[in-house]
């Protein structure tokens, strides 16, 4: 009996893991797929981190345009990184997770943008945060913003 | 209202500064979004409820800072900023912040 529940102990996490793994590698393949489709779709909405216009583009309307997403790594990347915090170095399997953050944020921003008719987007900041800091098991879900002025021609 | 992360609205000048608004609101997230999300944390991917959950509480913030905006009688605030903090584990506050103007 003792022995079973051994094995149960030994069994989920091994399970989980492979869960992590196959469905993770899916879902981050999904969704680069997505994001390079819609990034092909909004790349004439240009985004710029100045903060002032060229006086030769026309503005009629200003808006402040953002875009958010809440993202999370899966049960085998964290167990990766964690084995990777034992020795140090590049953590490839968080850089992953940020910068698909990062894109999802921006496209949201650019999609928000586009429904008003926008032109450019100037003065873009990124937020990053990271929910559920502290709580075990649990880090590796960001929360990246992204927001910007759209510029209405 | 105009709300902007430019330091001008083009083509129309500032004439007063009314100095700083802002509008903030701490958030905890509810169980039942907790238990999903932990199941997604196994395959990983979006975070939906947290999304939204976050999406809500920055409109709210946002909103309190364009009151009050209102209430110092300006018609644009320039500047906008937000920033996030987590106060305990599973709650956070939400910061918006600019600088309130009357523009031409």
């Amino acid at each position: 009996m003792q022995y079973l529940s051994e094995f149960a102990n030994l069994l989920i996490p091994l399970l989980l893991l492979l869960a992590g793994y196959g469905a993770g590698r899916l879902a981050e393949r999904r969704h680069y797929r997505s994001i390079l489709r819609r990034e092909e779709e909004l790349s004439d909405l240009i985004i710029v981190i100045c903060k002032t216009l060229p006086a030769s583009m026309p503005a009629s309307d200003t808006r402040l345009v953002m875009g958010s997403v809440v993202v999370s790594v899966d049960y085998f990347k964290r167990f990766v990184a964690q084995l990777r915090m034992i020795f140090g170095g590049r953590v490839h399997t968080y850089e992953s997770l940020l910068d698909r953050g990062r894109r999802e944020a921006l496209l949201r921003m650019q999609k928000q943008a586009r429904a008003l008719g926008a032109a450019a987007i100037f003065n873009t900041r990124f937020e990053t945060s990271s929910i559920s800091k502290g709580a075990k098991n649990n880090i590796g879900s960001v929360e990246v913003l992204a927001y910007g002025t759209a510029v209405i021609p | 209202m105009i709300t902007s992360t430019l330091e001008s609205v083009p083509g129309r000048a500032i004439t007063t500064h009314l100095g700083i608004v802002q509008g903030s609101t701490v958030r905890a997230k509810h169980i039942g979004r907790d238990i999903a999300a932990s199941f997604k944390n196994i395959v990983g991917g979006e975070l939906r409820g947290y999304s939204e959950l976050l999406s809500e509480a920055r409109r709210e913030a946002f909103e309190r800072m364009v009151q009050q905006a209102e209430a110092k009688g300006a018609n644009a605030v320039l500047n906008v900023r937000f920033t996030t903090s987590s106060v305990a584990q599973g709650a956070s506050e939400i910061l918006a912040y600019g600088s309130a103007v009357v523009v031409e």
